[in-house]
């Protein structure tokens, strides 16, 4: 064994160049931006001289509370429905027979092997007036031949769980497959019916992976800016959306920087609470 | 008594293998009943047919009358303690005891009486609000007992629990096992790869082997009258002869012919007449050994073999001696102070004598048994 100091020491050069990275990379653009948001607006799109908070208050704008609250509960919901299919999924692919379980797995992961541009414009292909869902719809008298599917928040929501659902099944998974299914016998045995059994057994046994899972798709879901632009119309517009706007069309790069510092800053409490109650498990994990 | 539990004609195939073949079983109410025999016996299978883990192919199990084969495991009035105990980590002591109670919606104020007699029971009030990392292993046993026992199960079901305890804490957990089993006075049922274990602590043993039931019986029983090759094998150790009947001098005794042996004189319950091939078994403690000739009665084989290992184990000492073909395997205690004693060497010349009363034939013999590789008769 090294002793401990040793071992911290060998961890520091192993991780110095990650840190490096992530300090040019990461936090010093995070920085940039958190301190343009404190700048004035040049009339050329440029940032001006000087220090203002004019921006920050402009923030409060009325068409605002609208967009961050349909982010939030876009991304909310987002992750509720991932989370809901997720779960049973990563018990099950966890359960299945190894030879199967390689299969779901591989059929969980093989949409990452085609861009993620082109599977949404599939989407809007799918969801087209003229598309095949529009026409089984109709056809099933579900929906109204001259109503949209697309362009609406729903389209945005059913994307959004599409693209990330993978996110939430594989941390599940990962932790279901570590997940002593003895546990879940001796519940039943104890006189729990399969569902009490998976709620107050299964799901604390996989806690950390659960969490994961949440921050693998909330996170994503909160600055989603691609999928509401191609397959959402104006009422679906969320936060991302306005800083692409803010940076392409009205070239005020103040504006667009207070927002993306307001969303970093909301992404980040989600993170922080997860954090702190991974660690604290950790911790009752190192009392043995 | 009335026959409590049944396994009727109980079968289940995992692929190719055969788990559990048309087993029939009766357990009496109260009973210390042990299901013994090595890993992939079926006896596991059993076990987890009667909490409901598994569906049998065929055949049902019965518990006090009730067909129970089709009952979900919550529905069972029967309760698990597993190999590893598989507490739950997320919950303490208290509250692992607590599980049952809690998912019967059991008032809070009774549900902590019991628990609290719980663990007077299993001297863990100490440790009610540990974590299940926090305990040592024979502490872990004892919730598993304790959390299994609350809920008053008709039969407590024993998935091999002492496995994972080192020598001495087994030996504990046998006596606490045993002055639980009087104290509650359930039906126990017991699965065990350990002879020891099943033999200290049944009233009766079923030894299995191959998805089948080989012997039934009483510990005694079993030891001392096992009925085929593999029961006398993988009960204990023992001797193995094969022969041929000679004669009937008279009506409990018969005369064997064993290569290179003086005919031996051997107990005749199975009413074998001459001609008639055998199987012999006898112990390595019922066989005397002297370097002088001894002088014994009609009723004792005597043979000269040649000492080729002598194996000290402390209480006792284990020689493996060359009789002709044959290579005994014999154990002597120490009656008297070893060192005062004529000590038997390699290489000694020396005497074997056995009563015929001690020796036993086996009804079957089974060639292919993986317990009979290891026996020293070559």
């Amino acid at each position: 064994m090294m002793n401990p100091r040793n071992k911290s020491f060998g961890e520091w050069l192993v991780t110095l160049p990650s840190f490096v990275w992530l300090f040019i990379l990461f936090v010093i653009p995070t920085l940039i931006v958190f301190t343009i948001a404190f700048k004035p607006a040049d009339p050329w799109g440029g940032i001006g001289e000087g220090w203002t908070l004019d921006t920050l208050i402009s923030l409060g704008n009325p068409n605002y509370p609208a967009i961050i609250w349909r982010t939030i509960w876009l991304s909310l919901v987002t992750t509720v429905v991932c989370i809901a299919l997720a779960l049973p999924m990563g018990y099950y692919i966890a359960r299945a027979p190894a030879r199967w379980r390689r299969l779901l797995l591989l059929l969980t992961v093989i949409p990452f092997w085609t861009s993620f541009l082109i599977r949404i414009f599939a989407w809007k292909v799918l969801l087209h007036p003229d598309g095949y869902v529009k026409r089984a719809l109709v056809f099933l008298r579900l929906s109204e031949e001259g109503t949209m599917l697309l362009y609406r928040s729903e389209a945005v929501l059913l994307v959004m769980v599409y693209t990330l659902l993978p996110f939430a099944i594989l941390p599940i998974f990962a932790a279901a497959e570590k997940f002593d299914f003895r546990l879940v016998e001796a519940a039943r045995d104890l006189g729990a019916g399969k569902l009490r059994a998976f709620r107050q057994v299964f799901i604390p046994g996989i806690q950390r992976g659960l969490l994961t899972a949440v921050l693998m798709v909330l996170i994503p879901a909160l600055g989603m800016y691609i999928i509401p632009d191609l397959v959402g119309g104006p009422r679906s517009e969320m936060v991302g959306n306005k800083i692409a706007q803010r940076t392409f069309v009205d070239r005020n790069l103040p504006h667009a920087s207070a927002l993306s510092a307001g969303l970093t800053l909301a992404v980040m409490a989600p993170m922080l609470v997860v954090l702190m109650m991974q660690g604290r498990r950790r911790e009752e994990h190192e009392v043995r | 008594m009335a026959e409590f539990l049944e396994f009727n004609d109980v079968s289940k195939r995992y692929g190719p293998i055969r788990a559990a073949d048309h087993v029939s079983l009766s357990i009496r109410r109260g009973e210390f009943f042990s299901l013994l025999g090595p890993s992939g016996c079926g006896k596991t299978t059993l076990l987890r047919i009667l909490a409901g883990f598994e569906y049998p192919d065929t055949g049902r199990v019965l518990l006090d009358g009730t067909d129970i084969t089709d009952q979900p495991p919550n529905k069972r009035k029967v309760n698990t303690i597993f190999q590893n105990y598989a507490l739950f980590p997320h919950l303490t002591v208290r509250d692992n005891i607590a599980f049952g109670l809690r998912i019967a919606r059991r008032p809070a104020a009774e549900v902590r009486e019991e628990v609290d007699r719980m663990l007077a029971m299993t001297q863990m009030e100490e440790h009610a609000h540990k974590k299940p990392h926090q305990i040592s292993g024979g502490q872990k046993q004892r919730v598993a007992i304790a959390r299994a026992l609350i809920n008053k199960p008709e039969v407590l079901l024993l998935d091999e629990p002492l496995a994972a305890l080192d020598l001495k804490l087994r030996q504990r957990m046998l006596f606490e096992l045993d002055r639980i089993h009087d104290q509650v006075g359930i039906t126990f049922l017991y699965v065990t790869h350990d002879q020891g274990e099943a033999m200290s602590l049944s009233d009766r043993i079923a030894v299995m082997n191959n998805g089948r039931i080989e012997q039934l019986g009483t510990p005694a029983e079993i030891y001392e009258a096992p009925t085929s090759s593999f029961v006398a094998a993988f009960i204990g150790d023992t001797n193995f002869f094969d022969g041929t009947v000679s004669e009937t001098p008279e009506p409990e005794y018969c005369r064997l012919r064993i290569d290179g042996f003086p005919d031996v004189l051997c107990f005749n319950d199975k009413n074998k007449q001459a001609g008639d091939l055998v199987h012999l078994s006898v112990r390595p403690e019922k066989f005397r050994l002297s370097v002088v000739k001894p002088n014994v009665d009609g009723r004792h084989n005597l043979v000269p073999g040649r000492v080729e290992e002598v194996i000290y184990l402390g209480s006792q000492t284990k020689f493996l001696v060359r009789v002709q073909d044959y290579r005994l395997s014999i154990a002597q205690p120490h009656s008297r102070f070893l060192l005062d004693e004529q000590p038997i060497r390699w290489e000694d010349n020396v005497w074997v004598w056995w009563h015929a009363d001690d020796g036993y034939m086996l009804d079957r013999y089974s060639e292919k048994d993986e317990a009979l590789k290891e026996m020293p008769a070559e």
